[in-house]
């Protein structure tokens, strides 16, 4: 069974280990773990040192990508298996491809075509004579997390459509058909057919959304590195800059409380999710 | 209506296209003319840029470390997954169920990479390729053994059975039942994993900070940095990495689109 020993050892373990080191001062000064209590959690909670700014714009993060793929993912897959669209399999490719690429390559694209003053997006709105819609981008603090948003649902929702795609497949004909005989319309066949079909795997999907989500780090480390300030700083790149900054007991608190935080959610979720499955 | 609806979605698969198109056509063009990033055409094609970026960026050598960690990432995460599904999917004691929902556990679990480094330290793993490799593995066990399991759980238990009649013991069913009956999700599972394990970023991040040891990824990020006024490298050196996972895709397209349905379709 080394599939256990190698995941244990290098996955759970570090899991185990960080709650413990949690509760002390470990750091890259001194060899030496002092035992501090709960320090570092009222640290994290306290409100002085932006902390509770991270974890929020971590929930925000996640709430808003998650709408955002679901709802742009579903009326994609909509468009993209009706039968007026032309050359669908290419366009669906298309809008899939990001999917294939590094999170950090999909950063630097859009860094450089982001940017304020030579950026691609600028200059094409000032070519369109719109110039007064050209913004900074990712160095604004009101609009580099929506922009950082933005890019991650370029890069995810291909996934999301193709899955959804997926699941519109395997819905038989013969509903359709009936509720077509019934006098159904359009909206009317994909509100009371495909979409309550299409919920087990909506749910998949948000769930995983949801804990990718919580983990993000790449794309924000790739397009603002958290910043401009801390206006786009999650968990993750906040647990990678104590880390560097050799302050090793903050960074394994903030990602212990990410570790139960995910594990409370993905234990409720599955939960919700039993009694459902056996009903459908 | 029908053209109507036409239009938007070309539209929409525009908005798709036209950032790599950017990138792409920027990558042919001199500094100055890449000053301002548009979507025309370079007035004069410059191909040196790539030869500079491969030159200056080590792309060759960030290359062969990416395609490594890859490939033998990928084929321990395959072997260690096909023994480990057809297992647990058969023979489901309660201790077996138990080492299932333990391992697919880490689907959403995020990695502690604190912690991490000093188990790292302590196996001496650390700036190692064979420690990324065992990280790579540990952290893509889950998902995949979730698609193997349910794979596993579609082959008739009767092919085992007849097996078994036959005179076949526990290891040669493994061989020469299991294993055969898996290659299609192996082949899914192994180019899963080899696209992830080549974008992968963090690991690398954290874990490796001898610069002859780079994957690709962190490579670029690097050369990002130093070059940030010279669009037209960046774009080259970007192109260039993007390549070869989108020649894959083209490639393995197929197994890429019904594995990355496998893991959220239950059929």
């Amino acid at each position: 069974m080394g599939a256990v020993i190698v995941f244990t050892v290098f996955f759970f373990l570090p899991g185990v280990m960080g709650l413990f080191y949690s509760f002390t001062n470990w750091n890259s000064m001194s060899d030496e773990v002092k035992f501090v209590g709960l320090k570092n959690i009222m640290k994290l909670f306290s409100g002085k040192y932006h902390f509770d700014q991270y974890i929020f714009n971590t929930v925000k993060f996640t709430v808003l990508t998650m709408v955002t793929k679901t709802v742009v993912g579903i009326l994609l897959a909509l468009l993209l298996t009706s039968s007026l669209i032309r050359l669908r399999s290419v366009q669906r490719m298309i809008i899939f491809s990001p999917q294939v690429m590094s999170f950090l390559i999909v950063g630097l694209v859009f860094k450089s075509l982001l940017n304020p003053a030579t950026g691609f997006v600028n200059n094409a709105l000032r070519d369109a004579g719109l110039g007064f819609l050209a913004q900074n981008w990712l160095s604004d603090a009101k609009l580099a997390l929506y922009s950082v948003i933005a890019v991650d649902t370029w890069k995810g929702v291909g996934y999301l459509m193709i899955i959804v795609i997926a699941g519109i497949n395997g819905i038989s004909e013969s509903y359709y058909e009936a509720a077509k005989i019934d006098g159904a319309g359009f909206w009317q066949r994909t509100w009371s057919i495909t979409l309550p079909l299409l919920r087990p795997v909506i749910i998949n999907v948000s769930v995983l959304n949801l804990t990718y989500g919580l983990r993000v780090f790449d794309i924000i480390y790739s397009l603002t590195n958290g910043g401009p300030g801390h206006a786009t700083e999650v968990i993750n790149t906040a647990v990678y800059s104590e880390f560097s900054k050799g302050n090793y007991a903050m960074g394994t608190t903030l990602s212990s409380t990410l570790f139960i935080f995910v594990m409370l959610i993905s234990y409720f979720l599955l939960k919700a999710m039993e009694p459902k499955e056996n009903t459908l | 209506m029908g053209i109507l609806l036409n239009v938007i979605t070309v539209i929409i698969s525009l908005i798709f296209l036209i950032p790599l198109l950017v990138v792409f056509l920027n990558s042919f063009k001199n500094k100055a003319e890449s000053n301002t990033m548009t979507l025309h055409l370079p007035k004069e094609w410059v191909f040196e840029n790539f030869q500079v970026v491969i030159e200056r960026g080590k792309l060759i050598q960030s290359f062969f470390n990416s395609f490594f960690y890859a490939v033998a990432g990928s084929l321990l995460i395959v072997l260690l997954i096909s023994a480990a599904g057809f297992v647990l999917a058969r023979n489901r004691s309660r201790i077996n169920r138990f080492l299932y929902y333990f391992l697919i556990l880490g689907i959403a679990m995020p990695i502690n990479n604190v912690t991490l480094m000093k188990v790292m330290k302590l196996t001496h793993l650390i700036n190692t390729r064979m420690g990324m490799i065992l990280i790579y593995a540990a952290i893509n066990i889950p998902i995949s053994l979730f698609i193997i399991y349910g794979f596993v759980g579609n082959i008739p238990v009767e092919i085992d059975e007849a097996a078994i009649i036959d005179g076949c013991d526990a290891k040669n069913l493994l061989v020469r039942i299991g294993f055969p009956l898996l290659v299609p999700v192996m082949v899914t599972i192994f180019v899963l994993n080899f696209m992830g394990i080549w974008n992968d970023f963090t690991i690398p991040l954290y874990y490796l900070n001898n610069s002859e040891k780079w994957p690709m990824t962190l490579a670029v990020y690097n050369f990002f940095g130093i070059f940030e006024n010279q669009w037209n490298l960046v774009c080259a050196d970007i192109t260039l990495t993007i390549l070869p996972v989108l020649i894959l895709f083209v490639l393995a397209q197929k197994y890429i689109v019904g594995g990355v349905s496998a893991g959220a379709v239950k059929e």
